[in-house]
């Protein structure tokens, strides 16, 4: 096809209007999903990576380390293919999608849970322990209600970015947006309509989001 | 009421204390004095055990502690807490918990540390505001607080463990001049009621007024210590006497200027 001439027709895509929407439904799930898998893993990681015991952190390290300098890209595909191979098992498609997509995003939380909760002033640790606290009487009732404020706006824009970044499971053929958008590319000759779509989609969704987080971090803001 | 003897701590190859000793009998007020850096406020910090001394003994009222070598965690975390719980300390910068009022800060130690029930240690929480003057500040949180109103809440949450001494860390060096009078006001009514209290502090007339003894304290020793009236107006050491010079040509400045 050239490039000069080309006549843009999206009207086909409503007939692929169901497909489009189990797309969309399986990155928002896997979004979701992610997020709460990678807290959780983030949470743990971040807590842990406080301790000053090197046998504790000097994995957690690594872990936090090897996620975020790799391409998310290699590491789906190498958990897709080559960890199978060292563990002989297969993995499903979704099993690898969700567990890269949460060790991911889990270690981007960790450093912004971490980076929290040191950016807590020493002396709050000394009053709350001058008035005989324990260790986990100080994070619980003072060092946390303050860092969970801090720890807000790089949480949402690592939330946000999580949803762009589910694109990339359609590499391993789980059907989520971009995946069923190559789907229909395939089946009408008309990749041009079908990746704009997907891009005004992602849009639609994502930009919002950002609004409401401008906001967020707005208020928080005001109220330091 | 407080012992402490041959005190000893390093900071990496920094030593900062080297062999301190010194006893605060039962309602006495022992005001420390001396140069920057020269350990007063490891000292107290050392004492309430927010840093661990490499050797050396401490006893605050009928806890005690020894020291030789011992690493950090080796001492329980709960035993820690409850030696603390004991010793009331207030810091240079307040820090005064930014996400609760004044009266949460309070009763932060009551009702965390003590468990005791949320009104009991409301009712202990108003009774100390009112004491430091803030009874009409319970609900505001600390950034709508001047300085020296942060200062004295601080006061009332060190008080509110009912402490058996109380350790006061140049407790206005971070206020303005025209607030200093509302927080040592504070500090000599409860040197008046009977208290226990180490002080740190650069206000020499102060140390004069509430103190017991007053130690100088120089690189890491209590150079010498005594009476105010002895120390501060005719000290025997010759660094003593160099440190107090600066404060005396001030008084002298002021008087032969007006």
């Amino acid at each position: 096809m050239s490039s000069v001439g080309y006549v843009w027709d999206f009207s086909f895509l409503w007939g692929y209007r169901s497909l489009i929407l189990a797309g969309l439904g399986v990155t928002i799930a896997y979004t979701i999903g992610t997020i709460v898998l990678g807290l959780i893993v983030g949470l743990i990681t971040g807590l842990l990576r406080l301790s000053r015991n090197p046998v504790i952190t000097a994995p957690l390290v690594a872990y936090v380390e090897i996620f975020r300098c790799t391409p998310l890209l290699v590491q789906i595909v190498w958990f897709y293919y080559a960890l199978p191979v060292i563990i002989g098992v297969d993995i499903p498609a979704h099993v690898a999608a969700v567990l890269v997509l949460s060790l991911y995003t889990g270690a981007f939380y960790a450093e912004i849970i971490r980076g929290g909760v040191i950016s807590v002033e020493r002396g709050q640790w000394d009053a709350a322990r001058a008035i005989g606290m324990r260790r986990g009487q100080v994070m619980r009732h003072v060092i946390l209600p303050q860092a969970v404020k801090r720890m807000i706006p790089p949480f949402m824009n690592q939330s946000i970015i999580q949803l762009k970044n589910t694109s990339l499971v359609s590499t391993i053929a789980v059907a989520d947006l971009l995946y069923n958008g190559t789907i229909i590319t395939a089946a009408t000759y008309r990749p041009l309509e079908v990746y704009t779509m997907v891009a005004v989609i992602y849009f639609i969704v994502l930009f919002p989001l950002t609004l409401g987080a401008q906001q967020v971090e707005r208020r928080l803001a005001r109220a330091d | 009421m407080i012992e402490i003897a041959d005190l000893w701590k390093a900071f990496g190859s920094l030593q900062v204390l080297k062999g301190v000793s010194l006893r605060v009998e039962r309602g006495a007020v022992l005001a420390i004095i001396g140069p920057s850096g020269s350990g007063k406020s490891t000292l107290l910090r050392c004492i309430n055990l927010l840093e661990d001394p490499d050797r050396g003994l401490i006893r605050v009222g009928d806890h005690e502690m020894r020291f030789a070598g011992r690493k950090r965690g080796n001492l329980a975390d709960r035993e820690l807490a409850a030696f603390r719980a004991a010793t009331g300390m207030v810091f240079q910068h307040f820090n005064l918990f930014p996400h609760m009022t004044a009266l949460a800060n309070v009763m932060a130690g009551p009702s965390i540390v003590k468990r005791i029930s949320k009104r009991e240690a409301e009712e202990i929480a108003r009774g100390l505001l009112a004491k430091v003057g803030l009874a009409d500040k319970a609900d505001a949180y600390p950034m709508h607080l001047s300085g020296g109103q942060r200062q004295r809440v601080a006061i009332a949450r060190a008080l509110a463990m009912n402490p058996s001494v109380m350790l006061c860390d140049e407790v206005t060096s971070a206020l303005d001049p025209e607030l200093v009078g509302e927080v040592l006001g504070v500090i000599e009514q409860l040197a008046k009621e009977g208290m226990t209290m180490i002080i740190v502090t650069h206000e020499v007339a102060f140390a004069h007024e509430v103190a017991d003894t007053v130690a100088f304290m120089s690189d890491g020793v209590i150079v010498e210590s005594g009476p105010p009236s002895r120390l501060l107006e005719d000290p025997q050491n010759s660094r003593t006497r160099a440190f107090l010079a600066r404060f005396h040509r001030f008084i002298g400045d002021f008087s032969g200027s007006s």
